[in-house]
C-alpha cells in the first residue's frame, strides 16, 4: 500500500466516523418525532365527540309531571320511558334484539342528557325538540374512521343493522361533531365516550401542590445550610452522600417507602393526593437540592465579602444577598423537579392511586387518580375509544411538562445573572 | 379541627411579631436603651418562641394520638381475634357508616373511643394553651431585658436549616427501614439462599399465611414460588438490550455533538435529544405496548417467526431510546472537559479528527464515559413503567429476545397493585425485591460517582 492509498483510507474512515455520529444524532431526533407524531395522530381525535340529533317530544304525561311545570318537577320527572320511545323512533326495528341495538348507538347516559336539555330549555315541554345526544363509543369510532367497515360482521363491533342506521343518519345530516367537553370535565368511566380526565387533572394538581409546599422550602433550607453554613465534618459528608444517592434511587423504591411507612405504619388514607404528594416530595427533594446548591454556588464570593465587610451578619448576607441572586436558578430547578414528579407513575401505583374513581376529588384527602396513572389505567382497557383518550391524556401531560420546562428555561435566561 | 388550632397558633405568632417589634421600639423611646439588635429581630424572636414550641407539640400529638388511642382501646379487648379488623369496625361504627352486624364489643369500644377522644382533645387544648402562654411570656421577659435577639433568632434559624438538611438522612433511613422490616419477615419464611438462587417464580401460588406452621412439603412448594433468578435474568436481559441501543447511539451522538457539530446544530439538537429524558416513562410504556410490540409481532409473522406481543425486544428497545440522552449528555460533557492541549498535540502529529477522537480523547475520557454508562444501567434496571406495560408477566428463563420476560420492577408492581394482604409472604416478597433493587442501584451509582469524580479530579 503506497502513501496515497493509505491517506485515502484514513480519510474514508474519517468520513465514516463522522457519518456514524450524524446518523446517531438523527436517529435520536427521529425517535422524538416518531413518538410525538404517533401520540398526536392517535390522540387528536379525542378532542371531539360524535353526536346524534334526535327529535324528542317532551310529553308531560310520559314524564309523569302532574301540576305546574317548575324546575323541580322537571328534575323529579321520569325520563326513561320518554327517552327510549324517542330514541327507538330513529329507525324501525323488528324485535327487542334490534331495539337494543338501536339504543346501543347512544351513550348509556342519554337519559340524563335529555333531562339536562329540558332543564336548560324548560319552554320545550309538550313540544318536539331536536336534541344532540352523545353517541356510543362504537359509533364515535366509526364516524372518526377508526373502524374499518369492510371486515366481516362478526369481527366488527358494529352490526350490519347498526351500520345501516348510521348511514341513514349520515344521509339525513343527523350525525354531528362537537368539541369534547366531557373529556375535560368528567371523571373516569367504563364507557370511553363518557370518560374524562377531570378527576385525574384535579388529583395531579393537588399532588403537585402538596409536593411543592413540602419539597421547596425544605430543599431551599437544606441547600442553604449545606452551601453556606455547614462545617466540613463527617455529618455534612454523610448528608451529601445521602442526597447524591437518593437522587439516583429508582422511583418505585419511593413507592415502597410510601406503602411501608405512610400507609401501613402511619395510617394515611390510601389512594389520595396527600400520600402521593408526600411520597413524591421525598423523591423530588434531592433532585431539587442539587440544582439549588449549584445556583447558590454560582453566586461569586465577592458578593458575600462585600456584604460582610459593611457589617452584615452571616445570615443577613445569605438571606438578603445570596439567596435572592440564586433565586432564578433555584426556581427553575424546582420547576424541573416538579415536572419530573408530575410524570411519575410507579410510586403512585404502589400507594393505591390505581383505584377506579368516578367522582372528581374536591380535597387532597379524597381518593383520586393522577394524569400519568390515568394513562396507565386506560392503556389497559380493550376498547378502541380508550386508545385515543389515552393518547389525548398524554398530549395534555406533555403539554403541561413543556409549559413547565419553558418557564424554567425562561426564568434562567431572563433573570439569572452571568458572573464573569 | 387541627386546622383551626393551627390557624390560631399561626395568627398568634404573627401578631406577636408586631408586638415584639413595638415593645423593642418602646424600649428605645421610653427607656432610652441602646438595643442589641434591630427592633424587627425582637419581633422575630417573640414570634418564633410563640409559634414553634406549640407547633412542634401539635404535630407530635397528631402523629401519635391515633396509635395511642388504638392501643388503649385494644388493651381492653385482648380476646378479640383480628384486632385490626375490630378496630376498623369500631371506627366506622363511630363515624356512623358501619354496615354489618353490630356486636356489643363494638358498641363498648366505640363509647370508649368517644370518651378517649374527648379526653385527648381537652388535654391537647390545655397543653397547647399552657405551652403557648409559658413560652411567649418567657420570650417576652427576654425581650424586655434587651437580649441579643439577632443571635438567638439566627441560632434557631440555623437549627431549622440543619434539621431540613437531615431530611435526606431521614428519607434514606425510611427507605432502608421499610424495605428491611418487611424483607426480614420474608426471609424468616423463605431461605435467603432459595430466594437468590431459586429458578422458579410464581408468587400467585403462595397461599400460606402463618409462617410458623409451614410443613417441609409446603416449604418446598413455597420455595418454588419465590425463586428470583428468572427476574434477575429478565431484568439484566432487558437492560442489556436497552444498553445495546443506547450506548452506541448515545456515545456517537455525544461525540458528534462535542467534536463535529456546529454551534447552531448543537444548540438545537441537544435540547431536542434531552426531550427524550423528560418524557414520562408511562408514555414510553404506552408507545411500546400499543405500537412497537404489535409492530414487531407483525414483522415476525411475515417472516414466519413467533414473536410475543410483549417481547423483551420491544421493551428493551424503547427503554434504550429513553436512556440515549443520559449517555449522550454525560459523555458530551465529559468529552468537552478533555483539555484542548491533548487535541492540539494529536493534530500536530498529523492525526485526523476521528483518529484523535478514537486514540486520544476517548481513552482520556473513558472513566467518565464508563461512569455515565453505569448510571444508565442503574436507570435501566430501576425503570418500571416501560416494563410493566410492555414486558411480560410470566417469569420465563430465556435468552430469546422475541419471547416475553419479566423484571424485578414489573413483579413488584404486579404484587402490590390493588388490594394487598399484609403479612403474606407474597407482599413481603415485593419488599425483598425492592431491597435487592435498592442495593443493586446503590452499588452501581456509588461506583459510577466514584469513577466520574476521580476523572474530574484528574483534569480540573
Amino acid at each position: 500500500m503506497n502513501k496515497e492509498e493509505r491517506l485515502k483510507k484514513r480519510h474514508n474512515s474519517e468520513k465514516r466516523f463522522k457519518f456514524y455520529g450524524l446518523l446517531s444524532v438523527s436517529l435520536a431526533l427521529i425517535f422524538v418525532l416518531i413518538l410525538i407524531q404517533n401520540i398526536v395522530s392517535k390522540g387528536s381525535s379525542a378532542f371531539s365527540r360524535t353526536t346524534i340529533s334526535v327529535d324528542i317530544s317532551f310529553d308531560s304525561k310520559l314524564l309523569e309531571i302532574d301540576g305546574p311545570i317548575t324546575k323541580k318537577s322537571i328534575e323529579n320527572a321520569e325520563f326513561y320511558d320518554l327517552s327510549v320511545e324517542s330514541l327507538l323512533k330513529i329507525y324501525p326495528s323488528k324485535d327487542s334484539k334490534e331495539e337494543r341495538q338501536v339504543l346501543r348507538l347512544f351513550s348509556p347516559d342519554y337519559e340524563y342528557e335529555i333531562k339536562r336539555y329540558l332543564i336548560k330549555n324548560p319552554d320545550k315541554i309538550n313540544q318536539i325538540a331536536s336534541v344532540e345526544l352523545t353517541s356510543s363509543d362504537d359509533v364515535d369510532q366509526l364516524n372518526k374512521g377508526n373502524f374499518p367497515r369492510d371486515l366481516p360482521e362478526d369481527r366488527r363491533r358494529v352490526s350490519n343493522f347498526q351500520l345501516n342506521i348510521y348511514d341513514n343518519l349520515v344521509e339525513e345530516g343527523k350525525i354531528g361533531k362537537k368539541f369534547n367537553d366531557y373529556f375535560f370535565s368528567k371523571g373516569d368511566s367504563r364507557d370511553p365516550e363518557l370518560a374524562g380526565i377531570g378527576g385525574s387533572l384535579m388529583g395531579s394538581f393537588f399532588t403537585i401542590v402538596i409536593c411543592l409546599l413540602l419539597s421547596f422550602p425544605i430543599a431551599i433550607m437544606a441547600s442553604i445550610y449545606l452551601e453556606e453554613f455547614a462545617p466540613k465534618n463527617k455529618i455534612t459528608d454523610f448528608i451529601e452522600i445521602n442526597i447524591n444517592n437518593l437522587a439516583a434511587v429508582p422511583s418505585i423504591v419511593y413507592g415502597l417507602l410510601g406503602l411501608g411507612i405512610l400507609l401501613s405504619v402511619m395510617d394515611f388514607p390510601r389512594s389520595t393526593p396527600l400520600v402521593a404528594g408526600i411520597t413524591l416530595s421525598l423523591m423530588t427533594l434531592p433532585r431539587i437540592i442539587i440544582p439549588c446548591r449549584a445556583s447558590l454556588k454560582a453566586v461569586p464570593p465577592s458578593i458575600r465579602e462585600a456584604a460582610l465587610s459593611v457589617g452584615a451578619s452571616k445570615f443577613q448576607t445569605v438571606f438578603h444577598h445570596v439567596v435572592p441572586l440564586a433565586m432564578p436558578g433555584t426556581l427553575s430547578g424546582t420547576i424541573i423537579g416538579l415536572a419530573q414528579a408530575l410524570g411519575e407513575t410507579a410510586p403512585l401505583i404502589l400507594i393505591g392511586m390505581v383505584a377506579f374513581v368516578v367522582d372528581i376529588p374536591g380535597t387532597p384527602v379524597d381518593p383520586s387518580a393522577s394524569l400519568p396513572v390515568q394513562v396507565y389505567l386506560w392503556s389497559e382497557q380493550a376498547e378502541r375509544g380508550f386508545v385515543e383518550k389515552t393518547s389525548a391524556t398524554i398530549m395534555m401531560l406533555l403539554g403541561f411538562l413543556i409549559v413547565m420546562n419553558f418557564i424554567a428555561v425562561y426564568l434562567r435566561q431572563k433573570f439569572e445573572k452571568k458572573w464573569n | 379541627m387541627n386546622i383551626l388550632i393551627l390557624t390560631i397558633i399561626v395568627l398568634f405568632s404573627l401578631s406577636s411579631y408586631y408586638f415584639g417589634r413595638s415593645e423593642a421600639r418602646k424600649l428605645i423611646t421610653t427607656n432610652k436603651i441602646r438595643l442589641n439588635a434591630l427592633p424587627s429581630y425582637y419581633g422575630y424572636y417573640l414570634a418564633v418562641w410563640c409559634g414553634l414550641p406549640a407547633l412542634i407539640i401539635l404535630s407530635l400529638w397528631s402523629l401519635f394520638e391515633p396509635t395511642i388511642i388504638k392501643i388503649l382501646i385494644l388493651n381492653n379487648f385482648s380476646y378479640v381475634e383480628s384486632k385490626d379488623l375490630f378496630y376498623e369496625q369500631t371506627l366506622s361504627f363511630f363515624n356512623g357508616n358501619f354496615t354489618g352486624e353490630i356486636t356489643n364489643d363494638i358498641k363498648i369500644a366505640a363509647e370508649r373511643y368517644t370518651s378517649l377522644n374527648n379526653i385527648a382533645y381537652n388535654s391537647k387544648i390545655a397543653l397547647l394553651a399552657s405551652v403557648l402562654v409559658f413560652s411567649t411570656s418567657y420570650a417576652f421577659k427576654k425581650v424586655k431585658s434587651n437580649n441579643k435577639a439577632r443571635d438567638d433568632v439566627e441560632l434557631i434559624l440555623k437549627g431549622l436549616l440543619f434539621v431540613s438538611s437531615l431530611m435526606a438522612i431521614l428519607t434514606t433511613l425510611g427507605i432502608i427501614l421499610s424495605l428491611l422490616f418487611e424483607s426480614l419477615k420474608f426471609f424468616s419464611t423463605i431461605n435467603l439462599f432459595d430466594f437468590i438462587f431459586g429458578t422458579s417464580w410464581s408468587p400467585q401460588r403462595a397461599f400460606v399465611r402463618d409462617a410458623s406452621t409451614i410443613t417441609p412439603e409446603e416449604y418446598l412448594e413455597l420455595k418454588d414460588a419465590f425463586g428470583s433468578v428468572p427476574l434477575f435474568a429478565g431484568t439484566a436481559f432487558i437492560a442489556f438490550i436497552a444498553m445495546c441501543v443506547a450506548v452506541p447511539i448515545g456515545l456517537f451522538s455525544g461525540i458528534y455533538l462535542a467534536e463535529y457539530a456546529s454551534t447552531k446544530v448543537r444548540k438545537y439538537s441537544k435540547p431536542i435529544i434531552e426531550i427524550l429524558a423528560g418524557i414520562p416513562t408511562v408514555v414510553y410504556g404506552f408507545f411500546a405496548a400499543l405500537t412497537v410490540g404489535p409492530f414487531f409481532r407483525s414483522i415476525g409473522e411475515s417472516l414466519g417467526l413467533t414473536v410475543s406481543s410483549e417481547s423483551a425486544l420491544a421493551a428493551g428497545l424503547i427503554m434504550g431510546i429513553m436512556i440515549i440522552p443520559y449517555i449522550s449528555s454525560l459523555s458530551d460533557d465529559v468529552i468537552n472537559s478533555v483539555p484542548q492541549s491533548l487535541r492540539d498535540g494529536s493534530y500536530a502529529v498529523g492525526a485526523t479528527k476521528s483518529e484523535t477522537i478514537k486514540k486520544v480523547i476517548i481513552p482520556a475520557a473513558l472513566p467518565g464515559i464508563i461512569g455515565s454508562i453505569l448510571l444508565a444501567v442503574s436507570r435501566a434496571i430501576g425503570e418500571t413503567m416501560i416494563v410493566v406495560m410492555a414486558a411480560g408477566l410470566a417469569a420465563n428463563l430465556t435468552i430469546n429476545p422475541l419471547e416475553s420476560t419479566t423484571t424485578i420492577t414489573t413483579q413488584i408492581v404486579m404484587i402490590l397493585v390493588g388490594d394487598q394482604e399484609f403479612d403474606s409472604p407474597k407482599t413481603q416478597a415485593a419488599f425483598a425485591l425492592g431491597l435487592t433493587l435498592f442495593v443493586a442501584t446503590l452499588f452501581l451509582n456509588y461506583i459510577a460517582l466514584r469513577v466520574v469524580k476521580k476523572y474530574r479530579e484528574k483534569y480540573e
